[in-house]
């Protein structure tokens, strides 16, 4: 430790939590980590905007707070439109000269939930206007924190609790939606994906994000024991097995330029990521196989992007 | 001096919150409030007014940016009218419960469906229990002097809620009318600078909109109910500051020639000044009439009602909005909750007209006069009279 | 740690409430000491560790915390157990052993 920083490896990461300890996020939780990380990444000059979900709801019961930094929670779908709000009015009051200039970062925090279904237009209509803020998808592939319910972004053969796997289904019945490709498409300067496994790639991300000058959306997966049903201590784990197998590969695309950070040189199968999940768990080998071929074919898609629109592959940390 | 110009109520309140300087407008455009967001997008185009101009891509966005600004202390703006405050409705009720002082006009206008630009007060009435301020606007001149008093007492430190000013969709909005304009000197002493107290800052974090589990939820709710009640202190206080500056004075409630009448007819919005020429005209026939307009909606001005109906016989609620399978008109429904503790009250009689845009002339107002007498001579068991809807209703009991 | 107690809804009346519901204290949920969550607790084997802090920045619940000595320790009024700290440990140098019954 030196000062107000812990050296890990060649890095040096604040100390200071910006979300207390004693939070009611689950054991084990994937988000709870990748939230903490990108706090770190963040620092304390910041607003967040924060989606109803796990996360707000782990750290804000009445009348108390695990907030260390200024955060506001409205409603489930409309966080995008809320940090529009407060980036517009902070420039303007600044710039009238109400309030003295200082450098604050809007931020957007929202599960999947809260931005691939109920919150795209929101996030759509926020990048549309180019509004400058950051826009983080902790993304635990389901509505978790109300029971596990499917959303866009559960990935297809998951077993959630209105896409259940039975005699007659397989869960869910449609590929993850691509929420990191629905940014690109808006032409932002700044889009990319992390995982808590990579936990420094996570906060460069993060902090790049914040320090665009523009709207940035980095979409983090956050594995989740127990709508996941994996044990709680294989969270790490699966955030890496997730980039190995190629399922939730990390990249950056900044200004249109794709670049992918971590590119293993032998993907491993995706089984071994998949085995650990109890929400898998009915996955027949021809369904595993299917899996398998669409995760490679994507992943070909995606190198293709990589060699087509420039920019070269990059070893992660 | 002030200048006298002939002005939609729409452009109106857009001139008033220019006057009041605002610092950010997050607007959806919806007929017939339209005319309210292009004529600020204009000023803000052409340096008229310094403000941020958010086009959003939806009411329910609208109000929502208005949160995030409103958050950090920015003096906001918005507007909207019938399908676009029912696509916000559920933020409307977190702006009041998180105490942002946001101010929002209100071009009225009939819900779907069908579909229906026109004006009625069904937009209003879905939202009475929403803990906004609201007022309703009979003329232009109202539209401009109540979204100025609002933002004046919504900002207010002892408020902090938000205002909602309604003004009849096309009727007000798109019809010109003679405006006074005051001076900017004489706006900015009535309207001192926003200083909102809670504003989000990274100097001193604090935690906006936390979840209310079941042992404190209620105790919220009891607390904004408490704050919503004594706001009147500074609706009143700022309605006369305002007239100490610029020459008019508001009330909750205004009575028009109401002294020593039997019969009293209560309306809101601008149908109220067409029911003025009618009682002036039975008036000039010896009948013992007289209107209400009710201006101040929430907080229902309990005080000043009964006050105002002490004495008449029999009192006619005009509603513009039908509460379906309930008691008729939703303000007729008020007016009587209002009275039902006096020992003494006059016959409330319920008519509901105006929907959709449907006009009401002096002698529709002149029949209700004449129909709601006999009602309440003869006594009815329909629960509410139409005025100017073909077909008879009747024997529609509950 | 420190041991102040956990301001809880049912200690307020009406009055009590904040304009908004604002909280104005940063982190007061921090009072809440989740620790008695855990069916498991790390345990450290200062003889392996290297000091490379991964387990410190990998705990969801920033529950392990320097020590002067520069180990890495968890803090038992926080550590709900999940055992993540034991799993990426580059030298196994923690291992999870059962909460006793009290």
């Amino acid at each position: 430790m030196e000062g107000n920083f812990v050296k890990v490896g060649k890095n040096r990461v604040p100390l200071e939590e910006f979300v207390a300890e004693g939070h009611s996020f689950c054991t084990g939780c994937g988000e709870a980590l990748a939230l903490r990380l990108a706090c770190k990444a963040l620092g304390r000059n910041v607003i967040i905007a924060n989606a109803t979900g796990c996360i707000e709801i782990c750290t804000s019961p009445l009348p108390v707070t695990s907030w260390r930094v200024p955060w506001i929670h409205t409603l489930f779908e409309n966080t995008a439109a809320v940090s529009s709000g407060t980036e517009a009015a902070l420039k303007v009051l600044m710039k009238k000269g109400k309030m003295p200039q200082k450098d604050i970062t809007c931020v957007s925090v929202a599960g999947d939930g809260g931005t691939s279904d109920i919150g795209l237009q929101a996030l759509s209509g926020a990048l549309e206007r180019r509004h400058n803020f950051l826009y983080l998808c902790f993304d635990n592939e389901a509505y978790m924190n109300t029971g596990i319910q499917r959303s866009s972004a559960t990935p297809y053969g998951a077993s959630t609790t209105t896409a259940p796997a039975g005699k007659f289904s397989i869960g869910q019945t449609s590929w993850k939606k691509n929420l990191p490709e629905i940014a690109v498409a808006h032409s932002i300067p700044y889009v990319a994906t992390a995982s808590p496994g990579y936990p420094f790639d996570l906060m460069n991300k993060v902090k790049k994000g914040a320090e665009v000058n523009g709207p940035a959306y980095v979409h983090i997966l956050s594995p989740c024991p127990t709508g996941w049903r994996s044990p709680s201590n294989l969270s790490v784990k699966l955030g890496r097995l997730a980039v190995e197998t190629a399922i939730f590969p990390l990249y950056e695309v900044e200004n249109g330029r794709y670049k992918l950070n971590v590119d293993p040189p032998k993907l491993k199968p995706v089984e071994e990521y998949l085995k650990p999940q109890g929400r898998f768990r009915h996955l027949l080998e021809a369904e595993i196989k299917e899996i398998q071929q669409h995760v490679t074919e994507e992943y070909a898609r995606l190198k293709a992007k990589v060699a087509c629109f420039g920019g070269s592959t990059s070893s992660g940390n | 001096m002030s200048k006298r110009v002939g002005l939609e109520a729409s452009h109106a309140a857009a001139e008033a919150a220019r006057m009041a300087d605002i610092d950010v407008t997050a607007a959806y455009p919806i007929t017939p409030q339209t005319h309210v967001p292009e004529r600020l997008a204009e000023m803000v185009a052409n340096g008229e007014l310094e403000a941020a101009y958010i086009p959003v891509e939806s009411e329910h966005s609208a109000l929502s940016a208005c949160l995030g600004s409103a958050a950090v202390g920015a003096r906001t703006f918005t507007a909207t009218a019938g399908q676009g405050l029912e696509l916000m409705h559920e933020v409307v009720y977190v702006a009041s419960s998180m105490r942002y002082p946001i101010v929002m006009t209100v071009a009225n206008r009939a819900l779907s469906a069908p579909l229906s630009v026109w004006g009625d007060h069904s937009d209003a009435m879905a939202v009475r229990d929403t803990g906004w301020i609201q007022v309703f606007c009979q003329n232009n001149q109202e539209t401009f002097d109540l979204t100025l008093w609002a933002f004046r007492v919504g900002e207010d430190p002892k408020v902090l809620l938000p205002v909602m000013v309604h003004f009849d969709g096309f009727s007000l909005s798109h019809v010109t009318e003679p405006v006074i304009l005051p001076e900017q000197e004489e706006v900015d002493r009535f309207l001192p600078k926003f200083q909102y107290p809670f504003a989000l800052n990274p100097d001193r974090p604090m935690t906006h909109g936390a979840f209310g589990p079941p042992d404190i939820y209620s105790e919220t709710k009891v607390a904004q109910e408490v704050a919503l009640r004594e706001s009147r202190d500074v609706i009143l206080q700022g309605w006369k500051e305002f007239g100490d500056i610029f020459g008019r004075y508001y009330k909750p409630v205004e009575s028009y020639k109401t002294e020593g009448a039997r019969l009293l007819v209560l309306t809101m919005g601008s149908f109220s000044e067409t029911a003025k020429v009618a009682v002036d005209t039975r008036k000039a026939k010896g009948e013992s009439v007289g209107l209400i307009n009710l201006r101040l909606w929430r907080p229902f001005p309990f005080q000043e009602l009964i006050e105002a109906v002490k004495g008449a016989e029999t009192l006619i609620v005009f509603d513009r909005c039908i509460s379906f399978g309930g008691p008729g008109g939703p303000v007729s429904s008020e007016v009587r909750s209002a009275l039902y503790n006096e020992k003494k009250r006059p016959v409330v009689v319920s008519f509901v007209g105006g929907l959709g845009g449907r006009d009401m002339s002096v002698k529709d107002f002149e029949y209700v006069i004449d129909r709601g007498r006999g009602v309440a001579e003869k006594g009815s068991k329909e629960l509410f009279e139409t005025v100017g809807i073909r077909g008879e209703v009747t024997g529609i009991r509950g | 740690m420190a041991k102040k107690k956990l301001k809880v809804g049912s200690d307020l009346t009406w009055k009590d409430m904040e304009v908004g519901n604002i909280v104005r204290e940063a982190g007061s949920a921090s009072a809440r000491r989740t620790g008695d969550w855990r069916t498991e607790r790390p345990i450290l084997d200062k003889e392996k560790c290297t000091k490379c802090a991964l387990c410190w920045l990998d705990c969801p619940d920033a529950a392990i915390k320097p020590t002067a000595e520069g180990y890495y320790v968890a803090d038992l009024d926080y550590c709900k157990g999940c055992g993540i700290c034991a799993e990426i440990c580059p030298v196994k140098a923690i291992t999870m052993i059962e909460e006793e019954e009290k």
